[in-house]
């Protein structure tokens, strides 16, 4: 540090202004979740005080018009659709990203990759369109109504899935070339390669993946409320219509007053909850293990 | 902090339109409703209420400070309910009422610019061609769910709800007489392109939309049917002459007689200049 400051000529040191300069910043950012957060519970208050926490999960049904709040029918719809789509795009990400590294010719690897990325960039409504108008009515021939859990499951994978792909192909770029080589020389085959020293030495990588795409799923809101047809209820089977939190606050914030549009903040405290508590154990599961 | 929000519940293009006029050239000194100045139309308007007639009120509002560059026309949202309780208590010049207007509001003035109807739709290859109030009561109720059991080929019926708070749920529900706890939806949807979207997607199900919208996309191909109510034909003939029940008047009030201002606002949005603005937002003009 003092050789540092007596080389410079200026008063401030590139290294100084530089970290005043990301304090600033990490300051903003941090500020703006918290503003978020007191925001969300501000507007939360009055049907919390009017209702009580407790009527959001005892409630008979949510018709806010007829005064029931009953909130964990979204919020068991939000987890399945969650769930389904990061036990489907996972496995189909890696493995996808594994083809990509170690199999696919650099011809084909290169399209491919750019055509992943593209995935990626398409706007979620346009997803959720092309989901209503082929999807839903495919779905709809096999089993009626047809906007379904199911659907929604499967517009969310292949949203995610460009996600977990590009974020496994990123970590096993990473993987150092001295194990590669190290397996080449002892004639260890491809997939044993694979499996017993990219995957392990990639761990850290895919897991970041997968919380990102969790988050994703858990967060998007256009696609699935064109295609999981928000009918407010704990699915019993796939081809069950949903509503998630995040299609409800959209579907019913524009012409919401009083104590429903407070309980749609609520939608979005309960939200925020399920996303920290994801978080958290993302972080306990993570602790030590991975990146030690 | 609630005020921040009734400009996001107000459709964003107007409200940030409203916020760089503002910006740009200072808030007008008189900022009190029923403005006093000399040139009556000059000044700020000030309008409240429903959140079905806000977006048109807002484009009439744009044309009419084209028209009269010197008049700022304000237009919040915040349900009918408030339209009336602003313009009782003054806070507003002007409220919108997106029904009949009740025997104790018969203080108020009130200014009909137009009608809303509201349409049962079906799939054009629906063999059902009418059913009446009874069976779509029943539809709806989840007591009839095949299509045979109306008049149709057997198939279970798929039942098309709109979320709650819209004003084309409150005109359904009000003229059924249902509850929305009675209703047994399949579908919830929002705006009324989705509702037609997820109807011509669906060769079995049966949804409600506005009347305009409807018309409007049966005549572009859409494979969509309305449906006849109470034995009246589902069109905007039907909803501007009275006859169709499933309709509705959208109305302006004001506390007293309309002068200046408010009054010169009150018969633009009433004139033939508008018609098309009032077309466009699928709702149907009055006959003046």
């Amino acid at each position: 540090m003092t050789s540092l400051s007596s080389n410079t000529l200026s008063r401030w040191s590139t290294d100084e202004l530089l970290c005043w300069v990301l304090r600033g910043t990490a300051a903003i950012v941090g500020t703006i979740v918290l503003l978020i957060v007191v925001f969300l519970i501000l507007e939360a208050l009055p049907a919390l005080h009017h209702l009580g926490l407790l009527r959001f999960f005892t409630d008979p049904s949510w018709h806010p018009a007829e005064g029931l709040y009953n909130l964990t029918p979204m919020l068991w719809g939000t987890l399945f659709a969650m769930t389904g789509s990061v036990l489907i795009a996972t496995p189909l990400g890696i493995l996808s990203a594994i083809f990509c590294h170690y199999y696919a010719p650099l011809a084909l690897a290169r399209p491919y990759r750019r055509l992943i990325e593209l995935l990626a960039g398409i706007p979620s409504v346009v997803y959720g369109f092309w989901g209503l108008v082929v999807l839903v009515p495919l779905i709809a021939e096999i089993q009626p109504p047809g906007p379904s859990l199911l659907a929604g499951i499967l517009i969310l994978t292949i949203m995610i899935l460009p996600t977990i792909a590009l974020m496994a192909d990123a970590s096993f770029a990473n993987v150092p070339q001295q194990y590669l080589q190290g397996a080449a020389a002892l004639g260890i085959p491809r997939w044993a390669t694979i499996r017993n020293i990219v995957l392990p030495a990639a761990k850290s990588g895919l897991f970041t993946g997968v919380t990102l795409e969790i988050g994703r799923a858990i967060g998007e809101t256009m696609a699935i409320l064109m295609v999981s047809g928000n009918v407010v209820q704990t699915p019993s089977s796939l081809f069950d219509p949903i509503r998630t939190l995040t299609a409800n606050i959209a579907l019913e914030m524009a012409y919401a007053l009083g104590d429903h549009r407070a309980a749609l903040f609520v939608s979005g405290l309960v939200l925020m909850a399920v996303i920290i508590a994801l978080a958290v154990s993302a972080e306990w599961i993570t602790r030590g293990r991975m990146y030690g | 902090m609630h005020r921040s929000i009734d400009l996001i519940r107000q459709n964003i293009p107007g409200s940030l339109a409203v916020l760089c006029i503002v910006a740009l050239l200072g808030t007008p000194e008189s900022v009190t409703p029923q403005t006093t100045a000399t040139d009556p139309l000059s000044g700020k308007l000030a309008i409240t209420g429903a959140s079905t007639l806000a977006p048109l009120i807002a484009e009439i509002g744009k044309r009419f400070e084209n028209l009269y560059p010197k008049v700022r026309v304000d237009v919040q949202t915040g349900g009918s309910s408030r339209g009336v309780a602003d313009t009782r208590q003054g806070l507003a010049d002007i409220g919108m009422v997106s029904r009949v207007m009740k025997d104790e509001e018969k203080d108020l003035h009130a200014f009909p610019v137009a009608r809303d109807g509201v349409a049962i739709i079906l799939h054009k290859e629906n063999p059902v061609q009418a059913l009446t109030d009874e069976q779509v009561v029943t539809i709806y109720k989840g007591k009839i769910t095949d299509w045979k059991d109306v008049g149709g080929k057997h198939a279970p019926i798929t039942v098309v709800n709109k979320a709650e708070g819209r004003s084309t749920v409150e005109v359904f529900l009000h003229y059924f007489r249902l509850k929305n706890t009675d209703v047994r939806a399949h579908v919830v949807i929002g705006d009324n392109e989705q509702g037609i979207k997820t109807v011509a997607g669906n060769r079995h199900a049966i949804g409600y939309v506005s009347i305009g919208t409807a018309e409007y996309d049966e005549s572009q191909g859409v494979p969509i049917k309305l449906l006849s109510v109470g034995g009246v034909a589902a069109s905007t003939e039907t909803v501007r002459n009275g006859t169709f029940p499933m309709s509705r008047p959208l109305h302006l009030v004001t506390r007293t007689v309309p002068v200046g201002l408010a009054k010169a606002f009150i018969e633009y949005a009433q004139s033939k200049a508008v018609h098309d603005i009032i077309k466009q937002q699928y709702f149907v003009p009055l006959v003046d």
